[in-house]
C-alpha cells in the first residue's frame, strides 16, 4: 500500500502497517468488544418490555442531577448554602436528587435480583452494581458529614465508633471536616462514576438478561446449546443491521 | 459475534446447564427501543421531580453546636464535662485508639483491627481540653499560678483535687454569669474549671481547641469530641430521634427523610447481643461486611441465587414474553421461530 | 425588583415546612420516622407498580 512515497493519509487510523501499535490493538479490541451498534443499539430483545427496565436509566439520570447540583455547590463553596436562599435551594436539589437516586437504585436492584440478571456471564455486571451501591452509601454519608451543621456534628460523632472499631478510623477520620469534604467531592464521586461507567458498559457488552425458560417448557437442560453451557454462552446482543427496518 | 465469543470459551470445561447461572441464547425478536430517548425522558422526569421536592420541602439545616453555645446554654454540663476531661474519666479520655491508649479497642476474639492500627489522632484530654487552652489566656497571673500548682502536683494530689471537684460540681448551679459550686478541698481545680467555663462562654475556647494551631483550619476533631462528651449535644440529638438506640443513623433532623438505606445497619444495634455489647460496633460492621459480600456474590451462591426462580416474580416481569411463547406453542411455532439475528460485522 | 425577589424567595423556600419535630412509628424494637417509612413504602409500591403496569413498547409489535 505504501511504496516509500509520501501518501496523503485521509484517515489517521486503521492502516495495516500500523496494526502492531498498542493504540491500534487497543482500539481494535475495544471496537470488537463494543462495536457502535452494540454500544448504542436501537433495538432490544422482545422480552425487554416492562417498566422495571427504566429504573436503570432513572438511577443514571438522578446521578446526573446529583453531580450537576454538586458542581454548582462546589462553584460557590461549602458555606454558600447556609447564607443564601439560592444556595439553600441548590442544596435542596442536591439532597432530593440523592433521595431519588437511592430510591431508583434500590428498585433497580430489586428488579435485577428477581430477574436473576447475573445469569449468562453477567456476574461482573451484578457485582459492579452492588459495589456502586455500597460506594454510593459512602458518598452520601460523607455528604452528611460535609454539611457543617448539627446533623454533621451528630452523625460524625456517632459514626466514629463504628469506623474506629474497624481500624479504618486511623486513616478515615470522620470528625475531620476537610478530609470528609475531599472524600465527598473528589474521591468517592470519582469512584462512583467510574464504577457506574463500567457497569453500564458491561450491560451493553453482555446485553439484557434473557428470561428463564418457562417452568413447564421442555427441559431446558436438554436444549442448552453447547455455548450456553457453563459460562461460555454470552447473550447475543448483536443488533441486526439489515432486513429489520 | 456469538460464535466468536462462544468459541473463545469453548475450550473451557463444559458444565451442566444451571438455570440460575446460565442462559439460553436469545434468538427471538428484537424490537425498536430508543435508549437515548428513554434516558432523556428519565432525566426530565427526575429533574422535575427533584425540583418539585426541593420547592415543596426545601432541606434541613440546623445550626451547629459550638463550645460557646453549649457552655452558654448549659454551663453546668460544660463544667461537669470539663472536669472529666481533666481527670481522664470522660468517654474520649478512656476511648483507646485512635485517640489514646487509655481504653481497650473493640475486638471479636483475637481480631482487633483498631488495636493493631493504634493511635493516629492523639488526644490528651487533660492537656488538650483544659490545661493548654488555659495557658493561652493572657494577663491572669492567679489563674496561671493555679494551673502551675496543678500540673506540678503529684498524680495522687491531682486525683484528690479532681475527685473533690467532681463531687462538688454535681450540685453546681449557674447564676448571674458565674458557676456556683459547693465548697470543697479541690484546690486549684476550682479556679481552673471556672476560668475554662468563662473562656468557653466567651467563644475563645472554640478557637483554642482547633487541632492545627493556625489561622485556617479544616479539622474539628478536638472540639467535636469535646462537645460530644457532654450531655448537651446528646440531649439535642435525643430530641430529634437521632441517638443510636433510636435507629438514629438513618434519621434526619426535623421531619425529613434521612439515609433510609442504612436501615439494616442500624437494625443490628437494636438486637441482642449487639444491643448491650461493648464490641457492638465491630460486630455490626462485621455482620454488614459479610452481608455486603453475600449480596455481591449472590451469583455464585447456590440457594441464594435460586431465590428469583423460586419466587417467580420474574413471571410477572416477563409475562408478555411467556404469553407470546404459549401463543406460539398453540399455533405450532416454537419460541425461537424467528431466525437468529445476523451478526454485526466487526473487526473481530 | 422587590417583587422578583419575593417570587424567588417563595420559589426557593419550602412550601411545606418539615423543620418541625418529626413523627415516629414505634413497633416493638422498631422505631422509624414517618418520612423514612413513606420513602420505603413508596419504594415497595413503585416496585410492584413497575412490574404490574403494562408497558407498551415503542414501535408496537415490531415485525
Amino acid at each position: 500500500m505504501t511504496t516509500g512515497t509520501e501518501t496523503p493519509v485521509e484517515s489517521g487510523a486503521g492502516l495495516p502497517e500500523d496494526s502492531h501499535q498498542l493504540s491500534a490493538k487497543l482500539r481494535g479490541a475495544a471496537v470488537a468488544a463494543l462495536p457502535p451498534e452494540r454500544l448504542m443499539p436501537d433495538r432490544q430483545p422482545a422480552y425487554v418490555a416492562s417498566w422495571i427496565y427504566v429504573f436503570g436509566a432513572l438511577t443514571l439520570s438522578a446521578l446526573g442531577v446529583v453531580i450537576v447540583t454538586g458542581l454548582v455547590l462546589a462553584i460557590f463553596g461549602p458555606s454558600w448554602w447556609h447564607l443564601s436562599t439560592t444556595g439553600l435551594f441548590v442544596n435542596s436539589l442536591h439532597m432530593w436528587s440523592v433521595e431519588v437516586f437511592f430510591f431508583a437504585m434500590v428498585v433497580h436492584l430489586w428488579g435485577k435480583f428477581f430477574m436473576a440478571a447475573w445469569r449468562g456471564r453477567r456476574r461482573a455486571t451484578w457485582i459492579t452494581g452492588v459495589v456502586s451501591f455500597v460506594v454510593s452509601v459512602g458518598a452520601a454519608f460523607t455528604g452528611y458529614l460535609s454539611q457543617q451543621n448539627f446533623d454533621s456534628q451528630w452523625v460524625s460523632t456517632q459514626a466514629k465508633d463504628g469506623i474506629n472499631s474497624t481500624g479504618a478510623g486511623a486513616i478515615f477520620n470522620v470528625t475531620n471536616f476537610g478530609q470528609m469534604l475531599m472524600w465527598h467531592i473528589v474521591l468517592l464521586p470519582l469512584v462512583v462514576v467510574a464504577l457506574v461507567g463500567v457497569h453500564v458498559l458491561l450491560v451493553r457488552l453482555r446485553g439484557v438478561v434473557p428470561p428463564f425458560a418457562p417452568p413447564d417448557a421442555p427441559a431446558t437442560e436438554a436444549k442448552g446449546t453447547p455455548d450456553s453451557q457453563g459460562e461460555v454462552g454470552p447473550n447475543s446482543q448483536a443488533v441486526p443491521t439489515e432486513g429489520r427496518s | 459475534m456469538t460464535v466468536a465469543a462462544g468459541a473463545s470459551g469453548g475450550s473451557r470445561r463444559r458444565r451442566r446447564f444451571n438455570p440460575d447461572r446460565d442462559v439460553e441464547e436469545w434468538h427471538g425478536k428484537y424490537l425498536p427501543y430508543d435508549l437515548v430517548k428513554e434516558f432523556l425522558i428519565a432525566l426530565v422526569v427526575v429533574s422535575v421531580l427533584v425540583a418539585g421536592l426541593a420547592v415543596i420541602f426545601s432541606s434541613p439545616d440546623d445550626k451547629p453546636v459550638t463550645v460557646k453555645s453549649w457552655s452558654t446554654s448549659d454551663a453546668v454540663d460544660f463544667a461537669q464535662t470539663a472536669i472529666t476531661e481533666l481527670d481522664g474519666t470522660s468517654a474520649i479520655a478512656t476511648y483507646g485508639p485512635p485517640y489514646n491508649t487509655a481504653g481497650t479497642a473493640q475486638s471479636i476474639g483475637p481480631f482487633s483491627p483498631n488495636h493493631w492500627l493504634g493511635v493516629h489522632h492523639p488526644i490528651d484530654t487533660a492537656n488538650d481540653y483544659v490545661i493548654a487552652p488555659l495557658r493561652t489566656l493572657p494577663d491572669q497571673p492567679q489563674l496561671q499560678a493555679a494551673v502551675t500548682s496543678y500540673t506540678s502536683a503529684s498524680p495522687d494530689q491531682q486525683a484528690k483535687w479532681t475527685t473533690a471537684y467532681e463531687k462538688a460540681v454535681a450540685d453546681a448551679t449557674f447564676d448571674r454569669g458565674a458557676l456556683k459550686i459547693p465548697r470543697g478541698p479541690y484546690g486549684p481545680v476550682g479556679p481552673m474549671i471556672s476560668s475554662l467555663t468563662s473562656m468557653a462562654r466567651s467563644g475563645a475556647l472554640d478557637g483554642a481547641l482547633l487541632s492545627s494551631r493556625q489561622f485556617y483550619s479544616t479539622d474539628y476533631t478536638k472540639p467535636l469530641l469535646f462537645i460530644a462528651d457532654g450531655t448537651y449535644l446528646a440531649n439535642l440529638a435525643q430530641g430529634q430521634h437521632l441517638s443510636g438506640s433510636q435507629w438514629g443513623m438513618m434519621n434526619e433532623t426535623g421531619s425529613y427523610p434521612g439515609q433510609a438505606w442504612l436501615w439494616l445497619y442500624t437494625l443490628w444495634y437494636q438486637v441482642p447481643p449487639m444491643k448491650t455489647s461493648s464490641n457492638a460496633d465491630l460486630q455490626v460492621w462485621g455482620i454488614m461486611m459479610v452481608l455486603t459480600l453475600l449480596l455481591a456474590l449472590v451469583p455464585f451462591i447456590p440457594g441464594l441465587r435460586s431465590i428469583p426462580r423460586w419466587t417467580r416474580i420474574y413471571r410477572l416481569i416477563w409475562r408478555q414474553h411467556y404469553r407470546d411463547i404459549s401463543a406460539k406453542a398453540v399455533t405450532g411455532k416454537g419460541p425461537t421461530a424467528a431466525p437468529p439475528p445476523s451478526p454485526v460485522s466487526s473487526t473481530a | 425588583m422587590q417583587m422578583l425577589g419575593a417570587v424567588k424567595d417563595s420559589l426557593v423556600g419550602s412550601l411545606i415546612n418539615l423543620t418541625g419535630p418529626g413523627k415516629y412509628v414505634h413497633w416493638g424494637f422498631i422505631q422509624i420516622s414517618v418520612a423514612n417509612l413513606v420513602v420505603i413504602g413508596l419504594m415497595v409500591i413503585v416496585f410492584f407498580a413497575a412490574i404490574l403496569i403494562p408497558f407498551r413498547r415503542h414501535g408496537g409489535r415490531g415485525r
